[in-house]
């Protein structure tokens, strides 16, 4: 009898912290993606989006406060609340991994497919620390974890095409469940063409390939014990990047983690998940289909990582505690061979990464109060050391040139602690956060030789001597809700200290043929980011939804400059309609004019746009087959526009019409 | 049947076990006499009816540039080389008018070792089939003066790394690059030999001059490099001495100029947008 009160007691806990997560994750409507989007038990390649075979890249750019920098049509490098890849928190599952290209031709989300994972978890500000330290937050691509509910095969077919581009996309996912055993094995091929910018004017070097197979197998070895594996292989082919000078001729991913669960409602640790993990990316940018280059050369780039986490949670009375144990050892290698016009003089050769070593080991912890039924009060803390050492003894003698005492080993200790306040009742919500986090120097930043930007056209020379990059963030987020009208506000404010950014060096000679000069990675002494989003809907009827979205942003640093990267004053507006089997929606979204462009970094002042776009789904069964058919036309009007997101101001698709059919068959 | 089995088996263990001694007893037991030429290729022999000379460098070959020389002399009758005797040399250049000599060193032993003795000579130019310069040497041995006298021959260096010029001063100056033999992408110690042609047959050390440097890759749209230093006399090795950062590998061209103690610029000029070279300049590949 006693233990059966324990045993319910904690079920009942249990499924607080359940509810309660449910209260912060805020489920995601077809278009737009809040801090946590989570999705059903099915796969992101799920039929809540628009298009059932989006890329990961298109799903994140629904998110208020992600934005995608565009180099091409492939491999956007996502940016939250303003700040890029060097600022963010990017992980697999938990897992650290780190893209091989100097020129973020390859940002890790590009190394995924949308088959691949359940859900993605986005935490604004120093609410992303759970896998690793941030400036702007972090971002969690999380797999697909084993279930074992005995479903038996299940298979689903998706198939694909878009009109712009003669973009195809295949798909195929077969799961099996059964009673203690679990398989999914998943594989999608794209394969684009050159598109159309708005008025049928083809983007040269637009075109990519790609293919990404998963499996993932799981055995229940006791009733609290399962033990999980997981492979990915992605190997992207002939990307062309119309807004760089090269092309990757190969993009290549192996992502393998082996991960245990336990699981006991009876015991003090209720989980404890720990993961072992290895992935290695081989990145080579290719320039040998471009007709006229100054110069010829390769770049290739390798990243191996490998490391592990063991995370518990546990319940104290109305305490919510997280632990989460983490380490991993990076390794990244990118070197430049050029080939003189005049073929009597040798090769040139650098190393531009010069085998960096990276060691990072770290604790997180997390306790969520609840101190009422209204109130709710979280705090975080993450601690952690990260040693950085030149391996290859001839990059640290070209680095030597511009610092005649560096040695190869560097160590930093960063911190970052969070806390949040949440008060809530039935018409509305409210919350509060502070928060203060700090971030090393990415390998670029710290120890890049001569990696050209296209953007602002100078070569950029890593500082190993710079400071972590310290921020103080405020941030609060307010919802409204009355009978079918909604209305939501949320807002951050960042105080950047040591904020890293490339300043010009004019006593340096460029290394790239035709570039301004060279910028040494350096650190502004402040800078401020600001952002605020007004979300509101409004259900006309059981058929029929409004909703529009309006957001600022600001940058600025302590050199009385523009940041570079920060989106103008944007705008979205939907009209849905919903029925059982069908639904529609018509969108407007844009921009307005970048009057705060940053001419200082390299930024010319993007006009204004607005695209509409139109998409129908429909659900049909037969027997036990499920099919759904996705369709549209993405910018009706054919505008032809950039965004201050797109490098070097390369313009985005014009009109675009798309089929995307799902089978389950079950 | 048995013993006969375990023979087979032992005698490969026996062998094994004798061919690792005997291994280890040549690197433990009896350390290999190197000869005092170890590493070194010979370039070629000079004889008389009483010694034989032994001319060695790294290469085996003479370049156009610096060429460090290290020399034996061997006893033709007794096949022992010479422990103790002084040297002097004097390379010619016959010119089709005229002949002249080049820059050269004093010839002395080499500390620490028993036969060889040591110089350098920077031919300053060669034919394009690497004739025209024979080598005299003049020795003494246990106070009698001797002299040998032969052809040699001076290759083409690809790169120009020693320039021959006119200064604005009216002298002519010899300038070679003898340091860095295998450069680095990073920060290179640059060591150049600067010598006054005094006539045709005297080269003394240009002493207290100063050079600037400005290493570029024409390659890479005359790309240059941060934190070279200037280059100055050091009185030690009579030499003069600079920082050359490199940031990549392959082909580089130093852009020199020369200056007197006054500041006066005897040769060379500032590279510009509009002057991709300076006319004196040395050139280095790796």
């Amino acid at each position: 009898m006693k233990k059966f009160l324990i045993y319910s007691f904690c079920m009942l806990l249990s499924g607080i912290t359940v509810a309660q997560e449910d209260e912060t994750d805020v489920k995601k409507d077809t278009t737009r993606l809040t801090e946590v989007i989570v999705l059903s038990r099915r796969k992101l390649s799920n039929h809540r989006q628009e298009k059932t075979l989006s890329s990961i890249d298109d799903y994140l750019e629904k998110s208020n406060k992600v934005a995608m920098i565009k180099r091409g049509n492939y491999a956007w490098e996502p940016t939250l609340n303003n700040m890029n890849s060097e600022r963010l928190s990017v992980t697999i599952d938990g897992m650290q991994i780190f893209g091989a290209c100097t020129d973020k031709m390859d940002p890790i989300t590009s190394y995924v497919d949308v088959s691949n994972l359940e859900k993605v978890s986005i935490g604004s500000g120093q609410t992303g620390t759970e896998n690793g330290h941030c400036v702007g937050g972090g971002i969690d691509l999380q797999l697909a974890s084993s279930k074992f509910y005995q479903s038996r095969l299940k298979t689903n077919v998706d198939l694909g095409y878009e009109t712009n581009g003669n973009y195809r996309v295949a798909g195929l996912d077969l799961e099996y469940s059964g009673n203690t055993f679990y398989m999914n094995a998943d594989g999608v091929f794209r394969k684009s063409y050159n598109y159309d910018a708005g008025g049928s004017n083809e983007v040269l070097f637009s075109q990519f390939q790609k293919y990404n197979v998963s499996i993932q197998t799981g055995f229940k070895l006791s009733e609290k014990h399962t033990l999980d594996a997981n492979i990915i292989y992605d190997k992207a082919t002939d990307v062309g990047y119309p807004a760089l000078p090269m092309d990757v001729s190969l993009a290549e991913a192996l992502i393998t983690s082996v991960t245990h669960n336990y699981a006991n409602d009876s015991t003090f640790i209720k989980s404890l998940e720990t993961k072992l993990y290895f992935n290695t990316i081989t990145h080579i940018m290719d320039d040998s289909k471009r007709p006229d280059v100054p110069i010829r050369m390769d770049m290739p780039g390798w990243s191996d990582t490998f490391g592990f986490y063991s995370k518990a949670t546990t319940t104290i009375k109305n305490h919510h505690i997280l632990f989460n144990v983490n380490a991993y050892y990076n390794r990244s290698l990118a070197e430049m061979t050029m080939y003189p016009n005049d073929s009597n003089q040798p090769a040139m050769f650098m190393y531009t990464w010069p085998d960096i070593r990276t060691f990072y080991s770290g604790i997180f912890a997390k306790d969520k109060v609840v101190l009422s039924e209204k109130e709710q009060l979280s705090g975080s803390l993450r601690m952690g050391f990260q040693n950085n050492r030149i391996a290859e003894n001839v990059g640290l003698e070209s680095l030597k040139i511009f610092y005649p005492d560096l040695t190869d080993s560097k160590s930093r200790f960063l911190i970052s602690v969070a806390s949040n306040y949440t008060y809530n009742i039935s018409n509305y919500d409210f919350s509060f956060g502070l928060g203060y986090g700090e971030r090393a120097p990415s390998v670029s930043e710290g120890y890049g030789f001569f990696l050209f930007n296209s953007f602002d056209n100078y070569d950029y020379i890593g500082n190993p001597t710079l400071n972590n990059e310290k921020a103080i963030e405020v941030n609060t987020k307010a919802n409204y809700h009355k009978n079918r009208f909604h209305i939501g506000v949320e807002a951050a404010y960042f105080y950047i200290e040591d904020y890293i950014i490339g300043e010009i060096d004019e006593t340096l000679s460029a290394m790239t043929i035709g570039a301004n000069g060279v910028r040494i990675y350096k650190a502004l002494s402040n800078a401020s980011i600001f952002d605020v989003y007004i979300n509101s809907s409004y259900k006309i009827s059981n058929s029929f939804s409004v909703n529009g979205t309006v957001g600022y942003n600001y940058g600025r640093g302590s050199n009385n400059e523009n940041l570079p990267f920060i989106r103008p004053f944007t705008y979205l507006a939907e009209l849905n309609y919903k029925a059982k089997q069908f639904n529609a929606a018509i969108q407007l979204e844009g921009n307005a004019n970048q009057s705060r462009y940053s001419s200082f970094y390299g930024e010319d002042e993007t006009a204004a746009y607005g695209v509409l776009n139109l998409n129908f789904g429909n659900v049909m069964y037969a027997n036990d087959t499920k099919f759904i058919v996705k369709y549209g036309i993405e910018n009706l009007l054919d505008t032809n526009y950039s965004t201050f997101a797109d490098w070097n101001n390369i313009p985005r698709q014009g009109r675009n019409f798309y089929l995307n059919l799902s089978v389950v068959l079950q | 049947m048995k013993s006969i089995k375990f023979i087979y088996v032992l005698l490969p263990i026996l062998f094994l076990s004798l061919v690792t001694s005997s291994c280890s007893k040549d690197d433990d037991d009896n350390p290999i006499i190197l000869s005092e030429v170890d590493g070194l290729i010979k370039i070629q022999e000079l004889t008389n009816s009483t010694h034989t000379i032994e001319l060695f460098n790294k290469e085996g070959n003479f370049y156009t540039g610096y060429n460090s020389v290290s020399i034996r002399l061997k006893n033709n009758a007794s096949d022992l080389y010479v422990e103790d005797a002084s040297f002097s040399w004097m390379p010619m250049m016959q010119m089709p008018t005229m002949q002249h000599s080049c820059p050269r060193s004093a010839i002395s032993k080499v500390l620490g070792k028993n036969t060889v003795f040591e110089g350098y000579i920077i031919y300053q130019m060669t034919n394009t089939d690497g004739s025209g310069w024979s080598l005299t040497i003049d020795y003494t041995v246990d106070g009698i003066d001797y002299t040998m006298a032969d052809t040699i021959v001076v290759r083409q260096n690809n790169n120009q790394n020693v320039t021959s010029f006119m200064g604005s001063d009216a002298t002519r100056y010899i300038i070679a690059r003898i340091q860095p033999n295998t450069p680095i992408i990073g920060i290179n110690d640059l060591m150049v030999s600067v010598h006054k042609m005094e006539n045709m047959m005297t080269f003394p050390v240009a002493e207290n001059y100063t050079i600037t440097l400005d290493p570029r890759m024409p390659g890479m749209g005359n790309h240059s490099s941060p934190n070279n230093t200037d280059l100055n006399y050091s009185s030690s090795d009579e030499m003069y001495h600079g920082d050359l950062s490199l940031t990549m590998t392959g082909y580089w061209v130093l852009n020199l100029k020369l200056m007197n103690a006054n500041d006066e610029v005897l040769k060379g000029e500032d590279v510009t947008d509009e002057n991709n070279q300076s006319s004196l300049y040395l050139e280095l590949e790796f």
